[in-house]
């Protein structure tokens, strides 16, 4: 079985009436990083929270390696670790003493060594005897991640796992998350940042008020909605675009030292080789040129405008 | 059956307990000593005895009694209360664990923790007048059936609150009064024929009563139907507790 979690016909309406997932349909594959990402409100932890079994499905059927999340739920949840979006801890616990409790919660024999090593990698043996309460943000986001996988979880939940997080402490999670999946574990992760998912992801889905509105190769999705532009910089500036290249429909900077094009990469032909022949006998020369690719992000923004 | 993840909680309750050492076991330790002087010593010096037994003695049943309904309460409703305010609940409803496994913890906990402050209690009141246990197997029982009941009362009623005056309410406003106006510190055979009647309307009555008995062979209602009333509330607070986890009430959204 190659898929995972098979998410089926979900859908969600909370007691206020509102509904926060509209028929969804997901599949995650065995070892993928799958980046989940939507804007705030978009239904992300409702989400993870059914599959996880905090939050009561109103409609469809989840399937955690094959076993249904709530006929079997002890054979599906006992595969999962769930770091939740807020940091929620045990104020007055050892960080020992949370950890060891993570592990008997989801069934599993005590094992000490284990424990040791989990909280090593994500530096926190030194504080093994510390109170919760008093390790910093950083910290307890780690050992949320540390309890979760207490239990030596096959599919990790990262509910926005960098949010309010500093550039350090998000890059070592990158890399403690590539380590998990070189590990074998498959990781789900919400995100809002779009250079997160981009980094990370294998797969990304997004999600939009309740709808998944595409899920995609991370480089498919680059290659079917990557824009590209180009940028010429002109040996003489130019006080406007001749007509005769209107066609091509480029920007000129203001101080008309800057001719951009852009072109969908995706297309047969992206007319680069039309365009300098043209500038070439309009005699427009320039001393340099470079290309950039939209960003996630821009792809993001084009998608939501057009679920609208 | 997840026996790992019973452990895990018992031990994470009663580690709680330790840690709120003071609290949970001291503090009702001096507040029993105080009514045991108020009462057994400076009102008991004006009534000589109940049924053959000093009112000193005769309290002690319906004082270990009085924690026992008050810390078994309070102890199970505060446990699962507590995860559910601060969001550490997450953890418990996403572990493969039965709503079951997850009571018989919390229940558990609780139980003990009141089951070794009345035995403390004992002994401290020990110090105060003599006792004699008339049955000690009865005794046992009561106390532990007892403690039991009243922790699953108090684990429905921790789910049920949503803040912490409703998690305060109960205790208040019902378990403490209904004890003492359940013939903790009184036969209810003292009272006029009006009132005897509606007293038989208070379940803890029945408690105080069979409880009593197993110290003195003294009881307002026969032992058999203290009992059986006793087993009654656990059935009842039993079905509220499967009904709570069929529904998901109050635990899951
Ligand atoms: N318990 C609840 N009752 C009513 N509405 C809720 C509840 N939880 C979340 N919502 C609403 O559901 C929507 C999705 O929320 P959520 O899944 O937390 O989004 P995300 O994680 O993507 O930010 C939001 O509009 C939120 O207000
Ligand atoms: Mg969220």
């Amino acid at each position: 079985m190659q898929n995972i979690i098979s998410v089926s016909g979900l859908s969600k309406t909370y007691a206020s009436g509102f509904q926060a997932l509209k028929s969804v349909h997901l599949d995650i594959r065995r070892g993928e990083i799958f980046a989940l990402l939507g804007p705030n409100g978009a239904g992300k932890t409702t989400l993870i929270s059914i599959i996880c079994g905090i939050v009561n499905a109103s409609e469809g059927e989840v399937l955690v390696d094959g076993h249904d999340i709530v006929r079997d739920y002890r054979a599906a949840r006992s595969k999962i670790g769930l770091v939740p979006q807020e940091l929620t801890t045990d104020a007055f616990e050892s960080v020992w003493a949370t950890v060891s409790f993570s592990r008997g919660l989801f069934g599993r024999r005590a094992d000490p060594a284990y424990l040791e090593k989990v909280l090593r990698d994500l530096s926190l043996w030194d504080k093994k005897d510390s109170r919760i309460l008093t390790l910093s943000g950083g910290m307890k986001r780690r050992l949320l991640i540390a309890k979760a996988l207490s239990h030596e979880p096959q599919i990790l939940f990262l509910d926005e796992p960098t949010a309010g997080v500093d550039v350090n402490l998000r890059r070592d999670m990158w890399q403690l998350v590539r380590s998990l999946q070189a590990a074998g574990v498959t990781i789900i992760l919400t995100t809002h940042y779009i250079d997160e998912a981009e980094e990370m992801a294998d797969r990304i889905g997004v999600i939009s008020r309740g709808e998944i509105v595409l899920v995609e190769e991370k480089s498919e999705l680059m290659r079917k909605l990557g824009k590209k532009q180009m940028t010429l910089q002109l040996q003489s500036p130019l006080e406007r675009i001749p007509p005769g290249l209107d066609a091509y429909r480029l920007d000129l900077s203001s101080d008309g030292s800057e001719l951009t094009y852009t072109y969908d990469k995706q297309a047969e032909r992206t007319g680069i080789i039309a365009l300098l022949r043209d500038l070439n006998d309009a005699e427009i020369a320039f001393k340099d040129l470079h290309t950039t690719q939209s960003s996630l992000e821009d792809i993001f923004v084009t998608l939501l405008k057009d679920a609208k | 059956m997840n026996l790992f993840a019973i452990r895990a909680i018992y031990r994470f309750e009663m580690a709680r307990t330790r840690r709120t050492l003071l609290q949970s076991i001291v503090s009702p330790v001096i507040s029993t000593s105080l009514y045991f002087v108020v009462f057994g010593a400076a009102i008991g010096s004006r009534i000589a005895e109940v049924d053959g037994v000093s009112y000193g003695a005769f309290i002690v049943p319906g004082l270990i009694m009085l924690s026992l309904l008050t810390q078994s309460v309070a102890n199970a409703s505060f446990g699962i209360y507590f995860p559910k305010f601060t969001g550490t609940i997450y953890e418990l409803l996403s572990a493969p664990v039965s709503y079951l496994e997850i009571a018989a913890s919390y229940v558990g906990a609780a139980a003990t923790k009141s089951i070794l402050l009345g035995l403390i209690i004992l002994a401290t009141a020990g110090l105060f007048v003599p006792i004699r246990v008339a049955h000690p197997f009865w005794m046992i029982l009561f106390l532990v059936l007892t403690a039991v009941t009243f922790s699953l009362f108090g684990f429905i009623i921790g789910i049920w609150a949503d803040n912490f005056e409703k998690l305060q309410l109960v205790p208040l406003l019902i378990i403490t009064p209904l004890t003492f106006l359940g013939g903790s510190f009184y036969s209810i055979s003292m009272l006029p024929p009006v009132w005897r009647t509606i007293t038989l309307f208070n379940p803890v009555v029945y408690l105080v009563s069979g409880f009593r008995w197993s110290f003195y062979d003294l009881a307002d209602v026969h032992v058999g139907v203290s009992l059986g009333m006793t087993v009654l509330f656990l059935a009842l607070f039993l079905m509220i507790v499967a009904w709570i986890f069929r529904t998901g009430y109050r635990l899951k959204t």
